[in-house]
C-alpha cells in the first residue's frame, strides 16, 4: 500500500477548502482512495483551520494523525502543524513573506506570494500556485492539475483560466526545480468510476430517492449543508425547502406536510434537535411519520460548533416526553448514511412513527470518493391508503386498533371520510378522550405493538474478525472507519469490532449472539460519559471492560487510537 | 352543502354561554357557502378551549401542540393545496406560545385563514393573563393587576403587511360568518381575530362590556381598508370604542405564487416509488 497525507492549514477565508477539493479532483481522476476531513473554528475570517487529504492505492476510511506534506498558508500554521509532520514528511512555506529566517530540515520554501503575484497579479492564486506545489512534490504529470484548473473555471472568462493555469505551472516548476526526491510518489489505481461526496450530501440524495417532498430546517452546524444540497435539487424533484423561523417550527412544518401525505423531513445539531423534542413526542402520539437529522457536535449548550462528537445518545433515545416507539440509525460510512436513510423514510411511514438518523460533524463533513451509490438496492415502499383503494373505504378510524399497532394510514382527500389527528389522548376516530381503557390500549398500540414489530427490522451490527478476536472493540456511528482500520492494522489477529449502524430499538439479541463469551469488550465513544457502554449494561446485560473515550471534540484517528488500545493492553 | 353535513359527533367540553359557540356556529356556516365537502376542509389547532374546536365540525382535523398551530397548517397546504387550510386559535396558544410562528407566517404570506379566539385570558389553564388581557386585569398568578403592556396584535399584522386583517365578534354570528367567508377567499395569510368572552374567567370583557363598545367598519363609508396609515389607527381603537369588520387589506402575492408551487402538481399527488435520481448523483462524479 503507498499512501500520503496532506494538509493545508491557514486563516479561514484563505481558501484552504479550495485547494483541497481541487487536490480531491485530481486525485480521483487517479483513481486513488480519498479520505478527507475539515477542522475548522466557528468563525468566517481568522482563526487557524486545515484541510487534511489523506490518499491512497488501497480503500481507507479513516483520518491519520500525521500529516507528510504541510502546506503552511500563513505564520500561525507553521508553528501550530509542525508536531504533526510524519517522519519523513515536509512542510511548505513562503519564509520571506512570514518572516522567518530559521532553517529546519522540514522546511520547503517556496515563493508563493511571489508566484501567485508575478502569474496572477494578486494573492487570489496562491491557493492555485500551491496546488502546482504538490502535484510537483507528488511528482503527478501537469495534465491532470490543468484538466481540473479548466473544469473548476469552465464557464469564467479565459483570462481567468490562462491566469491559473500559469499559477499552477509555476509552482509545478519551482518544485521540479527545488525537489529532486521521489519520497511522494503514489501508484496510480487506473481511472474508476467513484462519487465524491460528504456524509451530508448522501442524506440529502438518499431523502430525494426516498421520495420527501418537503424539508424544513433551521440553520445548525454541521447540519446546513443537508438543507443546502435539498434546495440545489429541488426544483428539479419538485421538492419543497423551507427555512423555518426556528427548529420549533420546523419539526411542526414537517409533522404538517406529513399528515397531509408528503414524505418530510428536517435536519440540526443537538442544540435544535433539543428545540424540536416536544414534535417528536407529537409525532409519537399522532403517529405521523417523519425523519430528523442529528447531526452531532459538542455541547453543551453551543459547545464547540464546528467539530464532533456523539455525545447525544442518550438523549435521543430518551427524547420526547412519554412513551413511544422510534427508530435511531447511527451510519459509520457515506454508503451507509444513503442506504438508512432511504430506510429511515419507509420504516418512519410504515410504521408512522418518528426515525432520528444520527451523525456527527466528522461523517457529515468528511469527504471520500466512494463506489457509485445503487440507487435501485432500496427503494421507496409506500405504506398509505392508495388513492384508488380511499375510494372504497367508509367509516374511517385514523387510530384503528390493531394487532401490530399499526392503523391504516389515509390521506386527507384522497378518502370520502375526515381525519381527526390528535395530540390529546384520542379514541379510535381521533377525537379526545379521558377513558382509562382507551388509554392503555393507545399506549399499547403506540408503544410496546409497534416496538414489537420494529424489534423484527432492526439494521444488524457489522461485526469484523469475531470468531477469532480476543478484544472486541465496539462502537457506533461515524466511529466505524477508524475501528475497522484499527483492526486491519492491529495485524496480530487479536482484534474485532462490532459496528451499531442502529442504536434504538437497540440491537439486544443481535449484540448478546455476537459478544456471547467475549470478555475483553471495549466500546470506542466520541463522549465522555461511556454511554455505548451503559447501554449494552442496561438493555443487552453486557459488561463492558472499559472505554475508549475521546471528547476534546476532534474524531478518533488511526494513530490515536491504535495508541489508546496499545495503552490499554499494555 | 348544508350546515348538517358538517355535524360533528363529538361531545362539546365548553361552558355554557362561551363566547366559542358563536365562532363554531358562524364557521359552520362560512363552510357551508363555500361550497366544498369536508374532506377537502383541513382545519388545524394548537391546545386550549379555541383550539377544540375542529373536533366539533366535521371536517378533517390537525389538532396539534400548544403554540404550534400555523407550522403544521402552513405545511399543510404546501403539501397539498387543494385543501382549504383554516386555523382556529387561542390569543395565549397564537400569540403568546406561538409568538414567533405568528410573525413569521405573515412574513411567509401561504393561503390559509387564521382565525384568533381573543378571550384575553388563559381559559383551558383556568384564568392566568394572556397576551391581550387588559392592563391592571387581576388573576390568581397576576395577583395586583397586569402590569404587561397588552399585545396589539392587529397592528403588528397590519405592520407586517398582512393581506387581510379582520376583528369579528362571537355574538355576531351573521356579521362574522361574513368576514369569515371573505378570509377564505383572500389569496394569502388572512387574520379574523374573534372578540370571544369568557364567562368563566374574564370578568372584565363580557357580552355587555363589549356589545356597549363596538361599531363595524363598514358603516362608516369613509373609511378605506386598503389605507395602511388609516388601518394602524383603526386596529388601535379599543377601551372607548371597539371597531369590528375588515380592518386591512392588502392585495399581494401569496408564498404559492412567489415560490412557484403554485404552477407545480401538489406534493402529495408526486409518484414516488421509482423517482431516478442517476442525473443528480452525476454531478457527485
Ligand atoms: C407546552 C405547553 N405549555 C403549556 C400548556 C398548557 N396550556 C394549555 S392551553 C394554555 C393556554 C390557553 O390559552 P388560549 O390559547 O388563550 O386558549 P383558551 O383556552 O383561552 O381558549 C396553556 C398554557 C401546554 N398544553 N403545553
Ligand atoms: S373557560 Fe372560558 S373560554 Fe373556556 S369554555 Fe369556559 S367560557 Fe369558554
Amino acid at each position: 500500500m503507498t499512501e500520503l497525507t496532506i494538509k493545508i492549514a491557514g486563516e479561514a477565508g484563505q481558501g484552504m477548502q479550495t485547494i483541497g477539493s481541487a487536490l480531491c479532483r485530481v486525485f480521483k481522476k487517479m483513481g486513488l482512495y480519498i479520505f478527507a476531513n475539515q477542522d475548522y473554528m466557528s468563525r468566517v475570517r481568522g482563526g487557524n483551520n486545515f484541510f487534511q487529504l489523506r490518499i491512497s492505492d488501497k480503500p481507507i476510511y479513516c483520518p491519520l494523525q500525521k500529516s507528510d506534506i504541510v502546506i503552511a498558508l500563513d505564520k500561525k500554521s507553521v508553528g501550530l502543524h509542525q508536531t504533526d509532520i510524519a517522519g519523513n514528511g515536509i512542510m511548505v512555506l513562503d519564509k520571506a513573506e512570514f518572516g522567518i529566517v530559521k532553517e529546519s530540515k522540514v522546511f520547503f520554501n517556496v515563493p508563493f506570494h511571489e508566484l501567485a503575484n508575478k502569474t496572477g497579479g494578486n494573492d487570489i492564486y496562491i491557493n492555485t500556485v500551491c496546488c502546482g506545489v504538490i502535484a510537483g512534490l507528488m511528482g503527478l504529470g501537469f495534465e491532470y492539475l490543468e484538466g481540473v484548473v479548466k473544469e473548476a473555471f469552465s464557464g469564467k472568462e479565459e483570462e481567468a483560466i490562462r491566469k491559473n493555469l500559469l499559477a499552477a505551472k509555476s509552482g509545478y516548476d519551482f518544485t521540479k526545480d527545488n525537489f529532486k526526491e521521489d519520497r511522494f510518489k503514489i501508484n496510480t489505481v487506473g481511472a474508476r468510476e467513484t462519487l465524491l461526496m460528504n456524509g451530508n450530501e448522501a442524506i440529502a440524495l438518499a431523502a430525494i430517492k426516498a421520495g420527501c417532498k418537503f424539508y424544513s430546517g433551521y440553520p445548525m452546524t454541521p447540519s446546513t449543508s443537508i438543507m443546502d444540497t435539498l434546495a440545489h435539487f429541488a426544483a428539479r424533484f419538485n421538492i419543497v425547502v423551507e427555512q423555518a423561523e426556528d427548529e420549533i417550527a420546523a419539526i411542526n412544518m414537517i409533522i404538517g406536510a406529513s399528515f397531509a401525505g408528503a414524505r418530510s423531513m428536517a435536519a440540526t445539531s443537538g442544540g435544535g434537535f433539543a428545540l424540536m423534542v416536544e414534535g417528536i413526542s407529537l409525532a409519537g402520539m399522532t403517529e405521523t411519520p417523519i425523519v430528523v437529522v442529528d447531526a452531532q457536535r459538542p455541547a453543551p449548550a453551543t459547545g464547540f460548533p464546528t467539530r464532533t462528537e456523539q455525545a447525544d445518545l442518550d438523549f435521543l433515545i430518551s427524547a420526547g416526553h412519554g412513551e413511544f416507539a422510534r427508530v435511531i440509525y447511527s451510519p459509520g460510512t457515506i454508503e451507509e448514511a444513503f442506504y438508512l436513510t432511504i430506510k429511515a423514510f419507509n420504516i418512519a411511514e410504515k410504521y408512522q412513527i418518528p426515525v432520528l438518523i444520527m451523525t456527527d460533524q466528522h461523517l457529515a463533513d468528511s469527504l471520500m470518493n466512494i463506489t457509485p451509490l445503487d440507487p435501485h438496492k432500496i427503494k421507496a415502499q409506500r405504506f398509505i391508503i392508495s388513492r384508488a383503494d380511499a375510494k372504497k373505504i367508509s367509516g374511517y378510524k385514523r387510530y384503528q386498533l390493531t394487532a401490530s399497532g399499526v392503523s391504516p394510514r389515509a390521506i386527507p382527500s384522497w378518502i370520502n371520510d375526515v381525519i381527526y389527528a390528535d395530540s390529546d389522548e384520542h379514541n379510535e376516530e381521533g377525537h379526545i378522550t379521558e377513558d382509562a381503557q382507551m388509554r392503555v390500549n393507545m399506549v399499547e398500540k403506540r408503544f410496546h405493538k409497534k416496538i414489537a414489530g420494529l424489534t423484527q427490522e432492526i439494521e444488524k451490527p457489522v461485526a469484523f474478525n469475531l470468531e477469532k478476536a480476543e478484544t472486541v472493540l465496539v462502537g457506533f456511528g461515524s466511529t466505524y472507519g477508524v475501528l475497522k482500520e484499527a483492526c486491519e492494522r492491529l495485524s496480530n489477529k487479536k482484534f474485532g469490532f462490532v459496528h451499531l449502524p442502529q442504536v434504538w430499538p437497540f440491537p439486544t439479541a443481535e449484540l448478546s449472539l455476537l459478544l456471547d463469551g467475549k470478555s475483553n469488550i471495549l466500546t470506542v465513544e466520541n463522549n465522555a460519559g461511556g454511554q455505548l457502554a451503559k447501554l449494552l449494561m442496561r438493555e443487552a446485560g453486557i459488561k463492558v471492560k472499559s472505554s475508549i473515550l475521546r471528547y476534546d471534540g476532534r474524531p478518533f484517528n488511526l494513530d490515536y487510537l491504535i495508541g489508546r488500545i496499545k495503552e490499554l493492553e499494555s | 352543502m348544508e350546515i348538517n353535513d358538517f355535524k360533528s359527533n363529538d361531545e362539546i367540553t365548553w361552558c355554557p354561554g362561551c363566547g366559542d359557540f358563536g365562532i363554531l356556529n358562524a364557521l359552520k356556516k362560512s363552510l357551508v357557502n363555500l361550497g366544498k365537502e369536508p374532506k377537502d376542509i383541513l382545519l388545524v389547532s394548537g391546545i386550549g378551549q379555541a383550539a377544540k374546536l375542529p373536533h366539533y365540525i366535521k371536517s378533517n382535523c390537525f389538532n396539534g401542540l400548544h403554540g404550534r398551530s400555523l407550522p403544521p397548517a402552513i405545511a399543510a397546504k404546501i403539501a397539498n393545496r387543494n385543501l382549504s387550510v383554516i386555523v382556529t386559535t387561542g390569543d395565549g396558544d397564537c400569540y403568546g406560545e406561538g409568538g414567533n410562528h405568528f410573525i413569521h407566517n405573515i412574513r411567509r404570506n401561504v393561503d390559509i385563514t387564521v382565525i384568533v379566539h381573543n378571550n384575553q385570558i388563559y381559559g383551558l389553564t383556568k384564568g392566568q393573563a394572556s397576551p391581550t388581557t387588559d392592563l391592571g386585569y387581576k388573576t390568581k398568578v397576576q395577583v395586583n393587576g397586569v402590569i404587561l403592556e397588552p399585545m396589539h396584535a392587529l397592528e403588528m399584522a397590519i405592520a407586517l403587511g398582512c393581506g387581510f386583517v379582520a376583528r369579528g365578534y362571537s355574538a355576531n354570528s351573521e356579521h362574522l360568518c361574513w368576514l369569515i367567508g371573505e378570509g377564505i377567499k383572500h389569496k394569502g395569510f388572512s387574520l379574523i381575530e374573534v372578540l370571544q368572552p369568557c364567562v368563566t374567567y374574564n370578568k372584565k370583557n363580557t357580552y355587555e362590556w363589549y356589545t356597549k363598545r363596538i361599531y363595524k367598519t363598514e358603516d362608516d363609508a369613509s373609511y378605506n381598508p386598503n389605507d395602511k396609515i388609516a388601518a394602524l389607527q383603526k386596529a388601535a381603537e379599543w377601551e372607548e370604542r371597539i371597531p369590528i369588520g375588515v380592518i386591512y387589506r392588502n392585495e399581494k402575492d401569496s408564498y404559492e405564487d412567489k415560490s412557484g408551487l403554485a404552477k407545480n402538481i401538489p406534493l402529495v399527488d408526486e409518484e414516488i416509488e421509482n423517482i431516478d435520481i442517476s442525473e443528480a448523483l452525476k454531478e457527485f462524479i
